[in-house]
């Protein structure tokens, strides 16, 4: 059938509404082509986009936790957890780094569901012996100029974290200094670190309740399986 | 050699997008990104300039099939347009300018609620020929970056003392050193102009002033 025919045929038809069926075919064609279009680009930039979201993560992991500290590909080794102490409902990736099959790092990346404007993703990374290698903050929609100095484009505070552990300081010091603790709050701004001083001191809390479980291998997750 | 006449209506269109219908100023269209992200002179720039490419491509297209659409739905369609450019745009700079888009990520879902695209689609792109409809586009854009930065730049030195801080962000390194502080150093910064009423505020005034500087020029 080609397009002449069709074309008569369609003439031919007796309709009530023939200009609202046409305006609804047209609009019908013009859906189909434009979501067409996001979906075949989508498909086009799909792995790339993928590729570069994962290279951006391992950025950011390296910057806290460096090459030499472990040797397995730690993107790979993964285990998903989910804690209320890790800030969500759902379960968030934990990324393992092993030097010589030991544990030696844990990259966690906790949610600060209490910031200014809502949840606050970080990334955490932890050594096997419980000191914090580091934090960042992954996003943030805290308001600008006010609440993202946590971001360490804008300024060092995140770089604080490096070298504390649960102890040090004592679980009493883990607070902005508002709250009698030893962290900076910002002008303006204390209800922003106040959520990532608590999501960084919880995530330390579940590191040492569950260490095991943290560096448990695929293998050893099935030992354990009832 | 293009003749006067030829030139003469794209002259028009110009001066209309950037002064006379100024989208922001006089159509008061798209005020939710304006107000959302004007907080800084480099991220009015950034969604400035998303925007100006969403328009000038939306337009074309909307004027290449504007015939052939019945009228009853082509509102409908403008949006379905709008959306897939949006979302197109969005995908491919992702891809392939990922820098550009971690910087302008946030503002490209707000382009879509920016009426000021589907303002234009049914107020221009739709009655003219393409090339005039890519122009209106490009105008009405510009027009719309160029007050988005003036409020952005107003802001960003009442609330911190300084502007383009982080131009690093849209023009790469090269530009760290471009931020300038023009307020004493021991200014505290105005917190309130950064805060959304600051935003108001602010394009109160910039109102304000282009409707004095109208008023001067017709006495």
């Amino acid at each position: 059938m080609n397009w002449q025919t069709l074309h008569t045929y369609w003439q031919k038809l007796d309709l009530p509404n023939r200009p609202i069926l046409a305006a609804c075919i047209i609009l019908g064609m013009f859906t189909l082509a434009g979501t067409g279009s996001v979906g075949v680009v989508h498909f086009l930039t799909e792995n790339r986009i993928a590729h570069i979201e994962r290279e951006t993560l391992m950025e950011a992991i390296t910057t806290l936790a460096p090459p030499h500290l472990f040797d397995n590909d730690l993107l790979a080794d993964v285990v998903w957890i989910k804690s209320p102490l890790l800030g969500s409902d759902s379960a968030q990736p934990v990324y393992r780094g092993r030097l010589g099959g030991q544990p030696a790092i844990a990259v966690f990346s906790p949610v600060a569901p209490d910031g200014y404007n809502g949840a606050i993703r970080l990334l955490v990374a932890i050594h096997a012996d419980g000191r914090l290698a580091g934090v960042r903050v992954l996003a943030h929609k805290e308001t600008p100029g006010l609440g993202d100095p946590i971001d360490s484009s804008r300024s060092d505070w995140i770089k604080q974290f490096a070298g504390l552990s649960l102890d040090h300081p004592a679980a009493s010091r883990w607070r902005v200094r508002k709250d009698g603790g030893d962290f900076d709050q910002f002008t303006g701004a204390t209800i922003t670190p106040r959520a990532v001083v608590k999501a960084v001191h919880q995530t330390l809390q579940y590191f040492a309740e569950e260490r095991s479980r943290v560096f448990m291998t695929a293998q050893s997750q099935e030992d354990n399986q009832p | 050699m293009i003749s006067r006449e030829t030139l003469a209506p794209y002259i028009k269109i110009a001066c209309d997008g950037l002064w006379h219908n100024n989208q922001a100023l006089v159509a008061l269209l798209g005020l939710c990104p304006l107000l959302a992200v004007s907080n800084t002179a480099i991220n009015s720039l950034g969604l400035g300039l998303a925007t100006t490419v969403t328009l000038v491509i939306s337009n074309g297209l909307v004027s290449v099939i504007r015939e052939h659409i019945p009228s009853e739905v082509r509102l409908p369609i403008f949006v379905l347009v709008i959306a897939s450019i949006v979302t197109v745009i969005e995908l491919l700079m992702n891809a392939y300018f990922h820098g550009l888009f971690t910087v302008l990520g946030i503002f490209i879902p707000l382009i879509v609620t920016n009426c000021a695209i589907i303002g234009r689609a049914e107020a221009f792109a739709s009655r003219h020929p393409p090339a005039r409809a890519i122009a209106d586009g490009l105008f009405m854009g510009l027009g719309f970056t160029l007050a988005l930065v003036v409020l952005g730049s107003l802001r960003e030195i009442i609330g911190t003392g300084s502007v383009l801080s982080h131009a690093e962000l849209l023009f790469g390194d090269g530009a760290r050193t471009w931020q300038m502080t023009l307020m004493p150093e021991d200014y505290q910064g105005f917190l309130l102009a950064i805060l959304p009423p600051g935003a108001f505020i602010g394009l109160g005034l910039i109102i304000a002033l282009k409707n004095l500087v109208d008023g001067w020029q017709k006495s």
